[in-house]
C-alpha cells in the first residue's frame, strides 16, 4: 500500500512539475500576475510529493519488502539498516528517485529563500526549473520505475553490490547530486534571463550563492568519492581519470569557471555573455556526467544500468535542454550588452585567464572522456585514452593556472600593477623554493625535479594569504591594527584565500605522494615480521569469520617503528553471501598527521600458510582530502558572507517600510 | 624551462602507477629489469577491465600479459619492442596512453587548438571593446575640465 501510495506520489510530481512549468510560463506571456505568484506554491507542492514517493521508496527498503522488484533485486534482510538506507539510491531507478527529489528541493529552495528576486524572474527560474523536474520525473516513470513489483514475492533479496556497502557510499552519492542539480539553478537562472532578455549585476548576485553551494556540495562529493576509492577498492589510488569520475570532475571545473566569472559580472558587469554560457555548460555537464553514468555508455564500476532505453531516453533529454538553451543562447546572446571594460593586467584579465585554462582543461577531459566511443563510432577501431593521456594533457595545463593563482587576488579591478603584485610575492617565492629544495633534498631518493612541484604547492599555499595580509598591513599598522583589520575583513575575502590555500594543501598532498610513495609486495606467513619504509611491519594472525551478509579472512598487523608501536591494521578480504563477490578492505594506519601506512591482503599461497600481502607508504596522502575540507569550508565562509549582503536589501526595505509606518503615525497625533 | 616542464611530467607520468596487483612469483630477479617490466605495465591496458593498467589489476589476463612483457624483457627487448608485440597482438586498445597518430590528431590536438583559440577570441575582445571605447576618449576641453576639478578638490583636501 504505502509502495504504491509512493508510486502516486511520483505521478501527481510528475503533474505538478508540469504545472510549474506551464502555468508561469504562461503568466509571463500574459503577463498575468496570478499565474506568476503560484509558482513558488506549485514549487514546493512539487518537491513535498516527491518527497514522500522518496519516503515510500526507503521505507520499503528498511522493512525488506522484495515483492518490490527494485528492494529485491539490490537488498538483503541480513544486511546492515545504514546499508539499507543508502541501498535507497545505490541502484539506478533509486538513485534517479534522489536525483530528482534534489532537483525538487533546489527549486523550492529558490521558491522559499527568493523572497528578494524579481516576481517575472523568480517565475521563470522556477517555469524552467519545473521543466526539468518533468523531463526526469517521465524518465523514471517510463524507463525507471523503482516501484514495479514482483509475483510472486522473493523470499529473499539478492543484496546490494558489495563494493558499496560502505558508509562512503551512504554519503558520496547525495553530496554529488546536490552538486550536480545546484548546478540546474544556474541554468534556470541563466534561460529565465535570456527569455527576459535582461541581465545585470543583480542577476549575478543572485546566481554566486547558488553556484557556490553547488560548487561546496561537488567539491565534497567528489573528495569523498576519491577517499572512498582510495580505501575500498583496496590499491590505494586515489584518482583514475576514470569516465565516471571524469564525468563528476567536468561540472567542477566548468563550475569553478562560473564561480570566478561571475565575480567579473557582479563587481563590474563585464562578461555577461560567457557568464550566462558558462550556467548552461555547468548544468550541460552534469546532464551528460548522469547521461554517461546511467546509459552505461562507457562502461566503468559506477554504472549499475546498461539499458539501451534509457541511455536514450536520457540522450533526448540532454539534447532538448542543452541543445534548445544553447540556440536560445544563440539568438538572445547579441542582445545582451557588455559593461566595463579592463586593461588586460587586472583582476578581470587574471579572471579571464583562470576561465581560459579552467575551460581548455574542461575540453581536454571531455575529449579524453569521448574519444574511444568517437573513433569506435567512426572507425570502428577501439583504442584506449587511460591516466597517461591527462597526466600529460592535464597536468601541463594547471601549472601555468597554479602559478597564477597567488596573483589574482592582489591585482586591483580595471587596471591592475604586475610588478606591485610581483614585487609582494617575491617572498612567497623565495620561501617556497627554500622547501622544496629541503624537501628534495631530505627525501634524496625522489626525482630531483620533483623540487619544482613542491616550490608550486608552497607557491600557493603561502601566496594565496599575501592579499589578507596586504590588507591587513602588519608593517604599516603594527600587530594590534593589524590584527584588528585583519579581523575587519570581508569574509568573502578570507573564502577566497582559504579556498586558494586548500586547492595549494591538495596540490602538496598530490605531489608528495606522487614522488615519495613506496610499495612492496610479499609472501608473509602468520608470525613474521617484515620491514618497509622505515617501519616494522609484524603479521600476527590471518583469522577467518563471519559478518552479517558476508564471511571474511581477517589480518592482523602490528606496525612500529624502533620498537615502539605505531598502530594496528586488520586488513580484511571478504565474500559476500548473497553475490558470491568478492571485496578488500585495506587496513590503513595514519602516521603523523598527514602520511598513511596502507596495507592489502593479496591471494592465499596455494599449499602453505603465507598470504601474499601488500604494503604501501604514502607519505602526505591525506593533505589531498584535507586540503579538499579546506576548499569546502572556505566555500562555506564565503556563503555567510554573500547571505548577508544579499540581506542588505531586505533590511534596508524593512528600514524604509518602519520610516514610512513612522511617517504615516506622526500625522495622527 | 620547457624542458624541466617536460622531465618533471616524465616523472610524473612514471611515478604515479607503482606496482599494485603484481604477485611475488613474478617479481624479476634483477630489479632493473623489473623496473622497466613495471614503466611498461603501467601504460598496458588490461583487456577485460574497466580502466585498469594491467599492473592495477588482479585478473587472470592481466597476469598473463605481466608475465608475456616480463618474458619479453629476459629475453632482450628493448621497451619499445615489448610495447610493439604486445600491440602486435592485442592491437591499439591495450595502449592507456593513446599513440601520436593522425587519428589521434584530434585528441592530442585539443588542448593546444582550445587553447588557442581561447586566448585568441579573448584577445581580439579586448581589442574590440578597446577600439569601440575610442570615440569615448576624452577631448582636450574635457580634459582641462577634468585636471581643474581635480585641481579643486586636491586643494578642498588640503
Amino acid at each position: 500500500m504505502i509502495v504504491e501510495l509512493g508510486h502516486y506520489a511520483l505521478v501527481l510530481g510528475l503533474v505538478l512539475s508540469l504545472a510549474q512549468m506551464v502555468v508561469p510560463m504562461i503568466g509571463l506571456r500574459t503577463n498575468d500576475a496570478r499565474m506568476l505568484s503560484v509558482a513558488p506554491s506549485l514549487t514546493v507542492a512539487t518537491f513535498l510529493v516527491i518527497a514522500v514517493s522518496f519516503a515510500a521508496l526507503t521505507w520499503a527498503y528498511v522493512t525488506s519488502d522484495f515483492s518490490v522488484r527494485n528492494v529485491w533485486a539490490n537488498s538483503f534482510s541480513d544486511k546492515p539498516m545504514i546499508f539499507k538506507i543508502t541501498g535507497v539510491w545505490g541502484n539506478h531507478e533509486g538513485s534517479m528517485l534522489l536525483w530528482i527529489l534534489t532537483l525538487a528541493l533546489f527549486g523550492a529552495l529558490v521558491a522559499f529563500f527568493g523572497g528578494n528576486l524579481p516576481s517575472r524572474l523568480k517565475a521563470a527560474v522556477l517555469s524552467v526549473q519545473g521543466s526539468v523536474t518533468v523531463a526526469f520525473a517521465l524518465f523514471i516513470l517510463l524507463t525507471s520505475n523503482p516501484f514495479e513489483r514482483l509475483s510472486p514475492p522473493p523470499l529473499e533479496g539478492r543484496d546490494l553490490n558489495p563494493i558499496l556497502q560502505d558508509i562512503g557510499l551512504a554519503i558520496h552519492p547525495p553530496l554529488l547530486y546536490l552538486g550536480y542539480v545546484g548546478f540546474s539553478i544556474c541554468f534556470s537562472f541563466a534561460v529565465a534571463a535570456l527569455i527576459e532578455g535582461r541581465i545585470d549585476a543583480a542577476w549575478a548576485r543572485w546566481v554566486r550563492p547558488w553556484t557556490l553551494v553547488s560548487w561546496v556540495f561537488l567539491t565534497a562529493g567528489i573528495s569523498m568519492g576519491s577517499y572512498w576509492a582510495y580505501y575500498e577498492l583496496g590499491w590505494g589510488g586515489w584518482w583514475f581519470w576514470d569516465p565516471v569520475e571524469n564525468a563528476s570532475f567536468m561540472p567542477w571545473l566548468i563550475g569553478t569557471a562560473l564561480l570566478h566569472s561571475a565575480l567579473v559580472m557582479e563587481k563590474r558587469e563585464a562578461m555577461k555573455v560567457w557568464t550566462i554560457l558558462l550556467a548552461i555548460l555547468a548544468f550541460s555537464f552534469s546532464l551528460l556526467g548522469t547521461f554517461l553514468v546511467r546509459s552505461g555508455v562507457l562502461t566503468s564500476v559506477h554504472s549499475f544500468a546498461t539499458d539501451p532505453q534509457r541511455g536514450l531516453f536520457i540522450l533526448m533529454i540532454l539534447v532538448f535542454f542543452i541543445g534548445g538553451s544553447l540556440i536560445l543562447f544563440a539568438l538572445r546572446a547579441g542582445t545582451l550588452r557588455n559593461g566595463g571594460m579592463f586593461h588586460p593586467v587586472s583582476r578581470e584579465g587574471a579572471l579571464v585567464l583562470n576561465n581560459l585554462f579552467l575551460t581548455t582543461a574542461t575540453a581536454t577531459v571531455l575529449v579524453g572522456t569521448l574519444y574511444p566511443l568517437l573513433v569506435e563510432a567512426v572507425s570502428g577501431e577501439k583504442i584506449s585514452v587511460g591516466a597517461p593521456y591527462f597526466n600529460y594533457t592535464f597536468i601541463p595545463l594547471m601549472i601555468p593556472l597554479l602559478m597564477a593563482v597567488p596573483f589574482g587576488p592582489l591585482l586591483a579591478w580595471k587596471r591592475g600593477n604586475l610588478a606591485a603584485a610581483a614585487e609582494r610575492l617575491w617572498l612567497v617565492a623565495a620561501i617556497s623554493l627554500v622547501a622544496a629544495l629541503a624537501i628534495a633534498w631530505l627525501a634524496y631518493d625522489a626525482p630531483v625535479l620533483s623540487a619544482f612541484a613542491y616550490a608550486l604547492a608552497f607557491w600557493l599555499v603561502i601566496g594565496s594569504f599575501a592579499d589578507i595580509l596586504q590588507k591587513a598591513g602588519f608593517v604599516r599598522n603594527g600587530w594590534s591594527k593589524g590584527w584588528a583589520r585583519l579581523r575587519g575583513l570581508p569574509r568573502a575575502n578570507w573564502g577566497t584565500a582559504l579556498a586558494h590555500a586548500g586547492l595549494g594543501i591538495t596540490t602538496l598532498g598530490i605531489v608528495g605522494v606522487t614522488t615519495l610513495e613506496d610499495e612492496t609486495v610479499l609472501r608473509m606467513t602468520p608470525g613474521e615480521t617484515t620491514s618497509f619504509a622505515g617501519y616494522d611491519v609484524a603479521f600476527n594472525s590471518l583469522t577467518p569469520g563471519k559478518g552479517p551478509n558476508f564471511t571474511y579472512d581477517k589480518g592482523i598487523f602490528t606496525i612500529s617503528r624502533d620498537g615502539r608501536v605505531i598502530g594496528t591494521v586488520e586488513p580484511e578480504k571478504r565474500v559476500y553471501v548473497a553475490s558470491r563477490m568478492p571485496t578488500t578492505e585495506a587496513g590503513i594506519q595514519t602516521v603523523g598527521l598527514f602520511s598513511q601506512y596502507y596495507l592489502a591482503l593479496g591471494d592465499a599461497v596455494e599449499g602453505s600458510e603465507d598470504i601474499v600481502v601488500r604494503i604501501w607508504w604514502k607519505p602526505w596522502v591525506t593533505l589531498i582530502w584535507y586540503g579538499t575540507v579546506i576548499m569546502v569550508a572556505a566555500g562555506l565562509i564565503s556563503l555567510s558572507d554573500r547571505r548577508l549582503r544579499i540581506g542588505a536589501p531586505v533590511a534596508a526595505r524593512r528600514r524604509r517600510d518602519e520610516a514610512l509606518a513612522a511617517a504615516k503615525a506622526e500625522p495622527a497625533e | 624551462m620547457r624542458a624541466m616542464l617536460f622531465a618533471l611530467l616524465v616523472a610524473f607520468a612514471t611515478a604515479a602507477a607503482p606496482a599494485h596487483a603484481v604477485n611475488p612469483d613474478e617479481i624479476l630477479d634483477d630489479p632493473a629489469l623489473e623496473e622497466r617490466a613495471r614503466d611498461i605495465s603501467a601504460g598496458l591496458r588490461c583487456m577485460v577491465c574497466q580502466n585498469q593498467s594491467i599492473d592495477d589489476s588482479d585478473a587472470e589476463l592481466a597476469r598473463d600479459l605481466r608475465v608475456l612483457v616480463r618474458d619479453r624483457l629476459v629475453a632482450g627487448d628493448t621497451n619499445d619492442e615489448v610495447v610493439a608485440y604486445v600491440v602486435d597482438r592485442y592491437g591499439e586498445f591495450v595502449l592507456l596512453r593513446p599513440t601520436f597518430s593522425a587519428r589521434n590528431a584530434l585528441l592530442w590536438g585539443t588542448p593546444v587548438i582550445i587553447l588557442l583559440l581561447g586566448a585568441t577570441a579573448a584577445f581580439l575582445f579586448g581589442q574590440r571593446q578597446s577600439q569601440s571605447r575610442a570615440g569615448e576618449a576624452l577631448t582636450v576641453e574635457e580634459q582641462a575640465r577634468v585636471a581643474k576639478i581635480l585641481d579643486e578638490g586636491e586643494r578642498n583636501d588640503g
